[in-house]
């Protein structure tokens, strides 16, 4: 079966920039996708030269493996464009050295697992204030929300996102699960809630200006539109 | 000074640059790659009547830059940080040496930090030494991110950015300005991460730690960080331009700096010449928190912006702030414990 270019940029959207948590494809860091038979090119790109080399590594090697995961796709090339570090990512791809291999000597015991549990955390408490937020403007307060479990939510996209981030941490997101936990999964008491969503607030403020930041340097990079500012 | 509505402000700019970055001073594809993103962020984040040539970005001449700050931009006082990247730039991007001559020529607009690099070891101890000596230095720039030879950075936790930091408080050299980058090794952890700066602020007590970009990418941590440790400011430099194109997400900012820090711990910042401070200290006198949002954030008072766009950095620096500007009390940090205080919309 000939893998297609819609099914490539399917799998590519499942892609997440690790520190903005959001998928490439909406950030338009994908700059060009070429499907010829069983082999799939993809080129990406970042809003500055200088953007963080692990965060980059990372995409490169996630968008690998999630374009090699397309039924029918055998060869799957994935380059990195004006960087700073692109010839080191993109000769360590090739070559499937790994992050230490393609930066030996410059990096130090874990790989970079470590980096990427620690903003899988973060995401994961920005979606849980997402959440609560859209609960406590229906009418919760904050220690309903102490209460609340997670089949009690009603369903939204909010609820769809955080229940996936809490899943990537491994954390039990059943129904019966309690709504207001902290990143390890330990519920969070009554009268802890308050403070614990105000750390979590400052937690999205700081994603979302970041992903905010970003389009527009790339918008400014590449000469693409800046999308406007949307309301909170 | 500026003045509107009957209110007179003192300005300090506390994060100011006088490089050069042009094609002739470029060591390698590094030099041009980290003009190119300081430019993307002039261009990105400016309006367009103050936006400039990429040749005149590169470099601008000093006749730019007293007209810019100080014939129209209202700064009073502006800090003249360093930024070596010898690495990158043939005589470096901008250095204490080089920031000198001007400040030779300006005893008066500028104050002048230095700089150390702890992977100069020993030598470079005495170097440092020698320089805070020959300019009276009260302040340091460090960017951690900086390369040096085969590192590509360094943390304020390694054992000889502590010998220095010790030689800064046996110097008088109170000021620690830190500037987080891209490039950290090892390179598989969070180069933006500011836990090393938690460490030492409270291992060096009697040094101000000025966090520069008020930590962003990193504000959460930096907030953080800043809850634990009285001796730690934050600098707002690249914070201030989202005044102007994303003014929601810069009250946001605001709003959670005030919370965290209080007004008494935050220094107004331009870092021209990627921004320029006239618009910035006008379009930041006239700024208001949305109210739609000033339920979550309270507003802004002149006091405050007097304290953020000079006071703050003035007592910092032992900077003379004019008799006609008045010069409100420190207050206490409050934090309110209800979530949200009203009703979120």
């Amino acid at each position: 079966m000939k893998p297609t270019e819609a099914a490539v940029l399917g799998a590519l959207s499942g892609v997440r920039d690790p520190e903005l948590d959001e998928p490439i494809t909406d950030l338009k860091f994908v700059a060009d996708l070429r499907v010829a038979e069983d082999a799939v090119d993809v080129r990406l790109r970042l809003p500055t030269p200088f953007c963080a080399p692990n965060f980059a590594y990372l995409m490169v090697a996630d968008a690998r493996e999630a374009v090699l995961s397309v039924p029918g796709v055998q060869r799957a090339r994935v380059t990195l464009d004006d960087h700073h570090a692109s010839n080191e990512i993109n000769a360590g791809m090739t070559d499937e050295r790994g992050f230490e291999g393609t930066f030996a000597g410059e990096t130090e015991g874990e790989s970079l697992d470590e980096l990427r549990t620690i903003f899988r955390r973060k995401a994961f408490i920005s979606r849980q204030e997402k959440l609560c937020r859209t609960l406590l403007a229906a009418g919760y307060s904050a220690a309903e929300l102490a209460e609340t479990r997670l089949g009690e939510v009603p369903d939204s996209e909010a609820k769809e996102k955080y229940l996936s981030r809490r899943e990537e941490l491994g954390l039990d997101a059943s129904a019966k699960a309690p709504l207001v936990v902290d990143p390890d999964g330990n519920r969070i008491p009554e009268d802890a809630v308050v403070q614990h969503l105000r750390f979590a607030r400052i937690t999205r403020v700081s994603i979302e200006g970041n992903a905010g930041m970003c389009r527009g340097l790339l918008a400014t990079r590449y000469g693409i539109p800046d999308p406007e500012e949307v309301a909170p | 000074m500026y003045e509107k509505d009957g209110e007179k402000y003192f300005v300090v700019d506390s994060h100011l640059h006088f490089w050069d970055a042009s094609p002739e001073n470029q060591a390698n594809i590094h030099g041009k790659q980290f003009i190119d993103c300081f430019y993307g962020y002039h261009t990105a984040l400016s309006p367009e009547e103050y936006l400039w040539s990429e040749e005149k970005f590169q470099k601008y001449s000093e006749e730019d830059m007293m007209h810019d700050l100080f014939e129209i931009g209202y700064v009073d006082v502006g800090i003249f940080q360093p930024t070596y990247l010898e690495d990158f730039y043939v005589n470096g991007f901008n250095t204490t040496k080089q920031n000198a001559v001007l400040k030779e020529k300006y005893p008066d607009k500028f104050v002048l930090p230095g700089r150390f690099d702890p992977r100069d070891g020993e030598p470079g101890l005495e170097a440092f030494e020698e320089l805070v000596e020959k300019y009276d230095l009260k302040g340091v720039k460090l960017y951690t991110a900086e390369w040096n030879g085969q590192s590509k950075g360094y943390s304020l936790k390694d054992e000889w950015a502590k010998r220095y930091l010790e030689k800064c408080q046996e110097l008088g050299v109170k000021n620690i300005h830190v500037h987080k980058g891209p490039t950290i090794t090892p390179l598989n952890r969070d180069a933006f991460d500011v836990a090393d700066v938690d460490e030492a602020a409270s291992e060096f007590p009697d040094l101000n730690f000025i966090v520069e970009h008020v930590g962003l990418p990193r504000l959460e941590d930096f907030c953080w960080i800043a809850v634990q440790e009285a001796n730690v400011y934050g600098g707002l430099a690249v914070a201030m331009p989202f005044i102007y194109s994303r003014p929601r997400y810069f009250a946001k900012i605001i709003g959670e700096l005030l919370y965290w820090l209080d007004e008494d711990r935050l220094l107004f910042a331009s870092d021209y010449a990627i921004w320029q401070p006239k618009w910035l200290v006008e379009m930041f006198v006239d700024f208001q928190i949305p109210e739609d949002m000033q339920g979550e954030y309270g507003t802004l008072t002149p006091d405050m912006k007097r304290k953020i766009l000079g006071l703050n950095a003035a007592k910092l620096y032992g900077i003379e702030v004019p008799s006609e500007i008045p010069q409100p009390d420190v207050v206490a940090a409050t934090g309110s414990d209800t979530y949200p205080e009203a009703p979120l919309r």
